[in-house]
């Protein structure tokens, strides 16, 4: 498949040589010509990457063999029907210039080039509201620059006003004072959050209200922004993985698994077939757990509050099945690179079989308040359309993307762990609307259940962990007896898991969508730079295009429907 | 036996302290404001839903106004493009109000010792109890409201609680 891409590319662009980095493809291009590149790579019917995963830059101030140019843009494209991925990536000799802005090509660059902006302060030409978007706006300097000191904190006294950027959003909408002096009413300006119910974490949905009806939207996030990025390059490979777990709170073991998926890749390490096999038990359970939260949420923000009860208590239960076999109810830490902590416990067969009936039990109970219900229907039906275009164009992935209708998932498009052998399906929607994104989510628990069960027939006897010893701890009686066994451990732990230098982008099908992680690695055992690519990040920047024309209180509803967590959206 | 005035009165009256009675309903109809941001959230949710089950401790009506709350929760990481938000939430409340720190992000920053994270609320807003862990159990959000609930008892209602305290954004 990526041979084909790479004729095609060496065709369209005779003086750029396309390489190939794992699973990706690889061009350079120079500054001046991204625009007609990137035009190019999406318009051209032979090439048609309708998604721009993400944008990201690397600081190579320090790094040891340095480029001429001190920064470098990094764009990740997909396209899903062939199952092709290409970075482009272009040196930026002077960030004040910078490189002009694709947020014309696709909806996603928008927020992504905001975020290069804020994170290393590369301009980009022409982009329509180059604004910071994690930090707040008091912030001076830029965090990710490698100059940029990490403990140096900023008060912000306070909120951003955000009133230029609803105006100016209302007026690229055609309405301005004249028209509301014309209908003889008024504008209303309504926030909610980012202290708000409704929000589930810390957003803020700013919109401009006739009547009850969202006239515009602009959305601010970066009230959970922790610094992951910036934290994630002074740790080592393994201690990063507790970091992971705080992304998706609601499905942390699944962050672990893409996280050291990623890092194995690079390394060409193989894990066991028993590690494999726990990996899709564990990553379908954690599915489960994910989108039973999100549609608890959804169904009480809806009003629905016993469903809440019926959803939300599986999961607690499910709790004791996972703090059995982690040690933790919510931040598992359970993965280490080249395996697993440790193996199941005695009898966690009879446990899960146990938990997988009940959570049956509880979604059917709450399948039977919702599905024939006429008015979640009249609610949710039609309300807040998503359409395939429009989901592509802003990067959606995972059930957003596939309710309108895309039937993209990375476990069937390139598979890993051995998905292939499995027998389920991809349940896709047709409208786009809030209830798709529900029953997707509904459907996609009976599915993974169904994996979970094959898998746990399947899983066969033996080690966790590899046996190498670039990764793996050696055994306790080495360490204590042994120099050679002293100083391998001595190393793993305080120098960490090395890798060679170089960089690369490895993703995951997490439960909200394509988990991506970019790694920039000089070869020691801390990453020199770790860009994660998180699907909530996209979705929200598309609401504004789901919300707009309809009601304020289908806003509510629709949050809840894509599932925004905020670990994961502000890292 | 009631003694003086209370024996004269028989048994339709009860007489105790001003700070006894209203303490005591203080102490069991607390109403929380829950301020989530982040993971710690979800293990409230775990303390509210049927397991555990907030309301045998009288603090089951979540209100999601400050107006009508005095117990506020700060369940995750406050950055500080948060704080300005967390301290006009907790100026709202009306006074007498107690806050809990849920974790180790709230109380100290945990794991985010970096540029954008407050290291701990107390910079920002009084707290009353803190609760260690990343993220606590669910009982150990029942503790803190139980710790919330005996610090109360000692109070007096003529006192202003926490007058000069002074944080960042003071």
């Amino acid at each position: 498949m990526t041979d084909s891409l790479t004729d095609k590319l060496k065709v369209l662009f005779p003086d750029i040589e396309p390489r190939t980095v794992l699973d990706c493809t690889v061009i350079d291009v120079d500054p001046g010509s991204v625009p007609q590149v990137m035009e190019q790579l999406k318009t051209y019917p032979d090439l048609g990457f309708s998604m721009l995963l993400d944008i990201t830059a690397v600081d190579y101030l320090t790094y040891p063999q340095r480029p001429a140019a001190r920064f470098c843009v990094v764009y990740t494209l997909r396209n899903w029907e062939r199952n092709w991925l290409l970075q482009v990536r272009t040196p930026i000799p002077d960030p004040e210039w910078g490189v002009e802005s694709v947020a014309h090509l696709w909806g996603a660059a928008d927020w992504a080039e905001r975020e290069v902006y804020d994170q290393y302060g590369i301009n980009f030409r022409n982009h329509p509201d180059l604004r910071r978007i994690l930090n707040h706006w008091q912030f001076e300097g830029h965090p990710l620059r490698k100059d940029y000191d990490i403990f140096k904190g900023q008060i912000c006294y306070e909120a951003d006003r955000l009133e230029d950027e609803i105006r100016a959003r209302l007026a690229s909408k055609g309405i301005d004072e004249s028209t509301m002096q014309d209908i003889n009413t008024e504008m209303m300006f309504l926030n909610l959050g980012p202290s708000h119910p409704a929000t589930h974490g810390a957003i803020r949905i700013f919109t401009a209200l006739d009547g009850e009806t969202i006239m515009a939207n602009v959305n601010e996030i970066g009230y959970l922004h922790r610094g992951f990025e910036k934290t994630a390059e002074n740790r080592t490979y393994n201690q990063i993985i507790p970091l992971t777990d705080r992304l998706n709170y609601c499905s942390a073991l699944m962050n672990n698994i893409g996280y050291v998926k990623a890092v194995e890749s690079w390394l060409g390490l193989e894990i066991t077939e028993r590690a494999m096999f726990m990996r899709v038990i564990l990553s379908e359970f954690f599915r489960v757990q994910d989108h039973l939260v999100c549609l608890a949420a959804n169904l009480v923000d809806m009003g629905g509050l016993t469903n809440y009860w019926y959803l939300y208590n599986e999961k607690e239960a499910s709790y004791d099945l996972i703090a059995r076999l982690t040690g933790a109810r919510l931040t598992s830490s359970f993965t280490r690179i080249g395996g697993m902590y440790r193996d199941f416990y005695e009898g966690w067969q009879e446990d899960m079989e146990q938990q997988l009936k009940a959570i049956e039990k509880g979604v059917n109970d709450s399948l039977k308040l919702v599905l024939q219900n006429r008015i979640v229907h009249d609610r949710t039906q039609g309300t807040c359309v998503l359409t395939p275009e429009t989901a592509l164009s802003y990067g959606y992935t995972g059930p957003n993307l596939r309710s309108t209708g895309v039937s993209f998932d990375l476990r069937k498009d390139s598979p890993y762990y051995n998905y292939e052998a499995f027998d389920f399906y991809v349940p896709v929607g047709s409208q786009g609307d809030i209830y798709d994104r529900m029953m997707v989510r509904f459907e996609e628990i009976f599915e993974s259940i169904k994996i979970v069960r094959q898998a746990m027939k399947m899983i066969p006897e033996g080690p966790v962990f590899v046996d190498d010893h670039r990764v793996a701890l050696p055994p306790k009686d080495q360490v204590y007896n042994k120099i050679e066994g002293l100083a391998n451990h001595f190393k793993l732990i305080f120098e960490g898991v090395k890798t060679p230098a170089g960089e690369w982008y490895n993703s995951y099908e997490a439960a909200n969508g394509e988990l991506g992680f970019h790694f920039v690695s000089d070869g020691s055992g801390t990453p020199y730079k770790l860009k994660v690519r998180p699907p909530c990040f996209y979705a929200m920047g598309g609401f504004h295009e789901m919300i707009e024309g309809e009601m304020i209180a289908d806003a509510v509803i629709n949050l809840g429907s894509i599932n925004i967590i905020g670990g994961e959206l502000d890292r | 036996m009631a003694l003086g005035l209370e024996a004269g009165l028989g048994e339709s009256v009860l007489t105790t302290r001003l700070d006894e009675i209203i303490n005591w309903g203080r102490q069991y109809s607390l109403w929380p404001m829950v301020f989530g941001t982040a993971c710690c959230a979800i293990e409230f949710m775990s303390a509210a839903a049927s397991q555990h089950d907030i309301s045998r401790f009288g603090a089951e009506v979540v209100r999601f106004s400050p107006r009508q709350a005095d117990l506020m929760l700060v369940c995750g990481t406050i950055s500080y493009k948060q704080a300005p938000i967390l301290k006009r939430i907790y100026d709202q409340m009306p006074d007498p109000r107690w806050v809990v720190s849920m974790g180790a992000c709230a109380s100290s920053g945990g794991i985010y010792d970096n540029y954008c994270t407050v290291q701990g609320i107390h910079t920002v807003i009084p707290v009353d109890v803190y609760i260690s862990g990343c993220p606590p159990r669910p009982e150990a959000v029942l503790d803190a409201l139980m710790k919330i609930q005996e610090k109360i008892q000692t109070e007096s209602v003529l006192v202003d609680r926490h007058k000069d305290f002074k944080g960042i954004l003071d």
